[in-house]
C-alpha cells in the first residue's frame, strides 16, 4: 500500500469520468439489488440464517475443514493448506512447473488477487489469463480491479475499445458493448479449447460432501472448470459451509446482493473429480494468510462471514465518490476498509478504518449481517490504543484533543467554562459575513468547502439559568 | 505436502480458546439449532408454479414452450429448424422420444471440447428446474451428459418435464440432495455479462441462446409451434 | 409530564436555539421540561473515532445525571443512536454488573424527540405554522439506528402552511461522520456536495432535520457558496405558531 485513503482519494476525486462510471454502474446494481431483494417476504430471515451459518462455521472452523479435507480427497481432490500468500504461490507452481505448464487459464478471484499470483506465475515463466470479461479488461490495461463484482467499472466502451484493438491485434472493432463482448468471446475460445490447467477461487466450500460451488455469469468459468484437464483452486479457509442444503441461502442471497438478479446465469458445483467429466486432476490450496488472526479477536470475527457480494460498496456514499481504488487494496469499499487492515495486522491500511462516515448502508444490506460500523470503531480503537503507545501519538494533536474534550465532558461547569473560552478563541477567526471561514491545523479540512457557525454569545445552559432566575 | 496443516489447525484453535475440535454430536446439535425462518417450501399450485416458471425465463430472454408429451420431437424440430441448426448432439440417455427424427444428430457425450465447438446445437434434459429463480439444473449423468456438452454449442434446448419442476431453492436443494456430489449446474438463462458500462449483453462464453420445452404441465400453448 | 432534556453538547455550545425550541413545544403540549446542567456529552465523539476507553467515564456521566429522569428527550439522532447502540456494549466490556444494569434502565427512558412526539406522547400534530417550502434529509443514524421512518415527515405534514418538497437519494449520508468530515475532509466535501445539489433540486427554502450535526455541515456547504438555503432542526419549525415565531 502507497498512500493513506484520504491521499489516494484526493487524487481520485479529480478524475469526473472515474466518479460517473463508478455512481453509475453502483447506482444501476443498487436499484436492481432493492428490487429483487424487496420481493422476498423472507429476506430478514435469510439474512438471519446466512449470517448465523457463517457464525457458526468460523466458531468451528477446524472442524468443517477437516470435514471438508476428508470429503474433498476422498472423492479425488488433492488438499493442500498455505499460512501465507508466498506458500500459496509456491504450491500452485509447484504443480504446474511439474506438469510443465505455461499458460493457465483463470476465473476472477479475489483471492488470487491477494496474493499476487498472476505476479508470481509470471515471474517463473507462467502466462496466466484472466477470463471474466472485466477481469481481461484490467489485466490487458496492467490495471487493478476497482470493484468485487464489476472490476472495470471505472472504464467505459470507448477506453475498452482502444485497450482491445491494441492487446488483441484486431484491425476493426465497434464499440458498442455486443462488439466488445463478441471480440472477448473470440479471443479467449481458443484459450480455453488449448488451455491444460485453470486456475479459479470458490465461493464455498462444502464441508459435507468435499464440493466447491463458483457463481458465475458469462460461462468463462464453466469454460475453465470443465475443459483443461488439470484444476486448482484456492480459497480462503473461511469460506467453508457446513452442507451442500446450506446453499439454499446463500444461493438465494448471493445473486440478489451481488448483481441484483435472482440467480445469476451459472453455478456450479463439483466434488473432486468425474470420470471423463472435467479435470483429471484437481487441487485445492486452502490459504490462511492473516484469516486466523482475524478469527482469534471476537470482536472482528465477524469480517470472515463475508461471502464477497459487494453490496457493501454499491451503497457506500464513500466508494461512490472514489470507487475501489483508493482503498489500496483488491477488496474496496466497506467491507475493505475492515479487512484490508486486519489481513495486515494493523501494519497496512491504517487510514482505511476511517474512510466511513459510519453511515450504516453497509451494514443494512449485508447479506450476511457483518456490523461493519461497529468493526471499524473496534479497529479505530485498537489503532488509537496502538498510538497511545508511542511518544508521537500520545503528543500528536489527536489525542491531545481527545485526552482534553473527555476532561471537558467530565462535568457541566468544566463545559461551561470551555464554552466560555471556546467564545474567546474563536473572535480572530470571524469571517466578514458572520461565520468562520478558514481554521488552522486539523480544523483546515472543514474549512476548506464549509463555513462554521461561530459559538453564539449564549449557551442553552446559560439561557436556561437565566430563565429560571427570571422566572423564579 | 501439507507442512502448514497442523499450524493452520492450531492457529485456529488457539484463536478460538479451545485445545481441540468441538465434539461431532455438539457440532451437529449446534448445526441444527441455527435460524431457519425462511421459506422453504411451495405455496403455490402447480398450475401458478409453471406460470411463474414461464414468466421468470422470458424475464431472461428465454423462449418457452409447454407441449405435452407425444409433440416435444416436433416442438424440438421447429426450433431447431428457426436456428437453422445443421449439426446437433444430445447426451446419452436422452429419450428417443423427444429426438426429432428429421435433423442429423449425434450423441456426443464423449466428444472432445474442439469437436463441440464445431456443434451448432444441443438438447438436453435436466435434473430439476426452480421456477422463483427461472432456474434448470443439470447434474452429469443420463439425458444431461457431461458439462461441456452444455456449455460449448452456441444454442441449448432443454426440456423439462413438469414433475421436475419445484417452486423454491430450497426445495431445489432438497432434490438434489442424494446426487450432490455430481457435478452440477444451476443454469438461469444465456450468459451474460454487464461488465461493460452495465449494458447487459447476452451470450459471452456459454451458449448464446437457451430455450426450453416444458412437457406435462397444467395448461399447454405451444408458443413455439405457432411461431413458424 | 415531566421530561428530562438531554440537550448534547453540540446543540448546547453552538445551536441553543434547538434546545429553547424543543422546550417551547413540549412546554406548549403541556408537560414540564426539566434540564440538569451537570449534564455534558454522550460520549459518542470520543467512541466512534476509537478513544473508547476515554469515552467510558463520560457514559458513566451520562448515566449518573439521568438515573432519576423519568422520560429523557434528545434532540439528536446520532446521541440516541450512541446509547441505544453502544452503551450495552460499553457496560458488557467493562464487565461491571451494576454499570449494565443502569444501560439496561435508561434504555427504555431515552427517547429521540420526534419520537418522543409520536411514539410516546401519541402526537402528530403540535400545533404549529410554519409557511415555507421545506424538505427533510433524512439523517444516517435517525433512519437505519433509530429506524424514525416518516415520524419526521407526519410531525411537518402537520404545520399549518408548510410546503413539504421530496428530497432525492434521501437516505444517502451528507458526509459528516463527526471527525470523518475533517479526516477525509475531501471526500466528505464530495459527498456534501452532492447532497447540495439534491436539496437545491427540491426547490426548498429551508432543510430540515433531526439532527443539528447534518445540518452543521449542510449549513457550512451552502454558506460557503452563498446559497439561499436555510437550514432548521426539526424542533425549531415545530416551535413557530401563526400567533408569532419560534423563538
Amino acid at each position: 500500500m502507497t498512500a493513506s485513503f484520504p491521499a489516494a482519494a484526493r487524487e481520485l476525486l479529480r478524475n469526473a469520468q472515474l466518479r460517473r462510471n463508478v455512481a453509475h454502474a453502483t447506482d444501476v446494481i443498487r436499484h436492481k439489488r432493492d428490487r429483487v431483494v424487496e420481493e422476498r417476504e423472507d429476506w430478514q430471515e435469510l439474512r438471519d440464517a446466512g449470517s448465523a451459518i457463517r457464525q457458526h462455521v468460523l466458531e468451528n472452523l477446524d472442524s468443517y475443514l477437516l470435514q471438508f479435507e476428508e470429503a474433498c480427497s476422498a472423492a479425488g481432490g488433492q488438499v493442500h493448506w498455505a499460512r501465507d500468500a508466498a506458500e500459496a504461490n509456491r504450491i500452485a507452481l509447484a504443480i504446474l512447473s511439474s506438469r510443465e505448464v505455461r499458460e493457465v487459464i483463470k476465473i476472477k478471484s479475489m483471492t488470487t488477487e491477494e496474493i499476487g499470483l498472476n505476479a508470481a506465475l509470471e515471474a517463473r515463466g507462467i502466462s496466466a489469463i484472466e477470463t471474466d470479461l472485466a477481469e481481461l479488461i484490467v489485466q490487458l490495461g496492467h490495471d487493478v480491479p476497482s470493484h468485487i463484482v464489476v472490476p472495470a467499472l471505472h472504464k467505459n466502451r470507448q477506453q475498452i475499445r482502444e485497450l482491445f484493438l491494441r492487446e488483441m491485434g484486431l484491425d476493426q472493432l465497434g464499440d458498442t458493448a455486443e462488439d466488445l463482448t463478441a471480440a472477448a468471446r473470440a479471443w479467449l475460445r481458443r484459450r480455453f479449447l488449448t488451455a491444460r490447467a485453470a486456475i479459479s477461487g470458490a465461493n464455498f466450500l462444502i464441508a459435507e460432501t468435499g464440493g466447491v460451488a463458483i457463481v458465475e455469469s458469462e460461462g468463462n468459468g464453466r469454460m475453465c472448470l470443465t475443459l483443461p484437464p488439470l484444476l486448482i483452486t484456492i480459497a480462503g479457509i473461511e469460506k467453508v459451509i457446513p452442507s451442500f442444503r446450506d446453499l439454499e441461502v446463500f444461493l438465494q442471497t448471493l445473486p440478489r446482493s451481488a448483481t441484483g438478479e435472482r440467480m445469476n446465469p451459472y453455478n456450479s458445483i463439483w466434488t473432486g473429480t468425474t470420470g471423463a467429466d472435467g479435470p483429471q486432476e484437481f487441487h485445492v490450496i486452502l490459504l490462511d494468510n492473516g484469516r486466523s488472526r482475524i478469527l482469534a479477536d471476537s470482536e472482528s470475527r465477524q469480517t470472515l462471514k463475508c461471502i464477497r457480494c459487494g453490496a457493501c460498496q454499491n451503497v457506500c456514499p464513500v466508494y461512490r465518490q472514489t470507487g475501489g481504488h483508493a482503498y489500496g487494496s483488491v477488496y474496496g469499499g466497506p467491507i475493505g476498509a475492515i479487512l484490508t487492515p486486519q489481513l495486515h495486522n494493523l501494519e497496512q491500511g491504517a487510514s482505511l478504518p476511517y474512510a466511513s462516515s459510519l453511515c450504516g448502508a453497509c451494514y443494512e444490506v449485508c447479506p450476511v449481517k457483518i456490523d461493519i460500523p461497529e468493526v471499524l470503531i473496534h479497529l479505530r480503537s485498537e489503532i488509537v490504543a496502538r498510538e497511545q503507545h508511542t511518544i508521537g501519538g500520545m503528543l500528536g494533536p489527536w489525542n491531545l484533543g481527545m485526552q482534553a474534550a473527555a476532561r471537558i465532558f467530565a462535568s457541566g461547569e468544566r463545559m461551561e467554562t470551555a464554552q466560555k473560552l471556546g467564545r474567546a478563541i474563536q473572535r480572530p477567526f470571524a469571517g466578514t459575513s458572520g461565520t468562520i471561514e478558514s481554521l488552522p491545523f486539523l480544523l483546515s479540512g472543514w474549512t476548506q468547502s464549509r463555513d462554521l457557525r461561530p459559538i453564539p454569545q449564549e449557551s442553552f445552559r446559560a439561557w436556561w439559568a437565566r430563565r429560571g432566575k427570571e422566572e423564579s | 505436502m501439507t507442512p502448514a496443516r497442523e499450524p493452520i489447525l492450531t492457529r485456529i484453535r488457539t484463536g478460538l480458546g479451545r485445545p481441540g475440535s468441538s465434539e461431532p454430536d455438539t457440532l451437529a446439535a449446534g448445526l441444527s439449532a441455527l435460524p431457519r425462518g425462511y421459506r422453504t417450501c411451495a405455496n403455490l399450485p402447480a398450475r401458478l408454479r409453471e406460470e411463474l416458471f414461464i414468466e421468470r425465463l422470458r424475464d431472461y430472454g428465454v423462449e418457452v414452450a409447454t407441449v405435452p408429451a407425444s409433440t416435444v420431437a416436433g416442438a424440438a424440430a421447429v426450433r431447431l429448424a428457426a436456428r437453422q441448426a445443421r449439426s446437433i448432439v444430445f447426451p446419452a440417455g436422452f429419450p428417443a422420444a423427444w429426438l426429432p427424427g428429421e435433423f442429423n444428430m449425434l450423441e456426443g457425450d464423449l466428444l472432445r471440447p474442439e469437436e463441440l465447438d464445431r456443434v451448432d446445437a444441443v438438447l438436453t434434459g435436466c435434473t430439476v428446474a426452480i421456477a422463483e429463480t427461472g432456474t434448470i439444473v443439470l447434474q452429469t449423468g443420463p439425458a444431461q451428459g457431461p458439462r461441456r456438452l452444455s456449455l460449448i454449442p452456441d444454442y441449448h434446448l432443454c426440456i423439462v418435464q413438469a414433475s421436475q419442476l419445484v417452486q423454491t431453492v430450497p426445495e431445489a436443494l432438497e432434490k438434489l440432495d442424494p446426487t450432490a456430489t455430481l457435478p452440477t449446474t444451476f443454469i438461469s438463462g444465456p450468459s451474460a455479462t454487464s461488465d461493460i458500462e452495465m449494458t447487459r449483453v447476452r451470450g459471452v462464453h456459454g451458449p448464446r441462446a437457451l430455450e426450453v420445452i416444458l412437457t406435462g404441465a397444467q395448461e399447454e400453448s405451444p408458443r413455439l409451434d405457432e411461431a413458424v | 409530564m415531566r421530561i428530562s432534556l438531554f440537550i448534547a453538547c453540540y446543540n448546547d455550545t453552538l445551536f441553543p436555539d434547538t434546545g429553547k425550541a424543543v422546550v417551547r413545544v413540549l412546554e406548549r403540549l403541556g408537560h414540564t421540561v426539566d434540564f440538569n446542567p451537570a449534564q455534558t456529552c454522550c460520549g459518542q465523539m470520543h467512541w466512534n473515532t476509537g478513544y473508547t476507553r476515554e469515552a467510558v467515564p463520560i457514559i458513566r456521566h451520562f448515566l449518573e445525571v439521568y438515573r432519576e429522569a423519568e422520560v429523557i428527550c434528545i434532540p439528536s439522532s446520532s446521541c440516541v443512536a450512541m446509547i441505544r447502540d453502544h452503551y450495552p456494549k460499553a457496560a458488557e466490556e467493562s464487565g461491571d454488573a451494576k454499570f449494565a444494569e443502569e444501560v439496561e434502565s435508561l434504555l427504555p427512558r431515552v427517547f429521540e424527540f420526534s419520537e418522543l412526539l409520536v411514539r410516546y406522547l401519541r402526537v402528530e400534530d403540535a400545533g404549529a405554522a410554519f409557511a415555507h417550502k421545506v424538505t427533510y434529509h433524512a439523517s444516517c443514524h435517525s433512519l437505519r439506528s433509530l429506524g424514525l421512518g416518516d415520524i419526521p415527515l407526519r410531525l411537518l405534514r402537520n404545520v399549518r402552511g408548510l410546503e413539504l418538497l421530496p428530497l432525492d437519494d434521501v437516505d444517502r449520508c451528507c458526509g459528516f461522520g463527526g471527525t470523518f468530515a475533517i479526516k477525509n475532509a475531501d471526500v466528505s466535501s464530495a459527498m456534501l456536495e452532492d447532497k447540495i445539489e439534491s436539496v437545491l433540486k427540491s426547490g426548498a427554502e429551508v432543510c430540515t432535520a433531526v439532527d443539528n450535526s447534518c445540518l452543521l455541515h449542510l449549513f457550512g456547504g451552502l454558506h460557503r457558496r452563498r446559497l439561499p438555503v436555510r437550514t432548521a432542526h426539526l424542533a425549531e419549525i415545530l416551535a413557530c405558531t401563526s400567533e408569532g415565531a419560534g423563538q
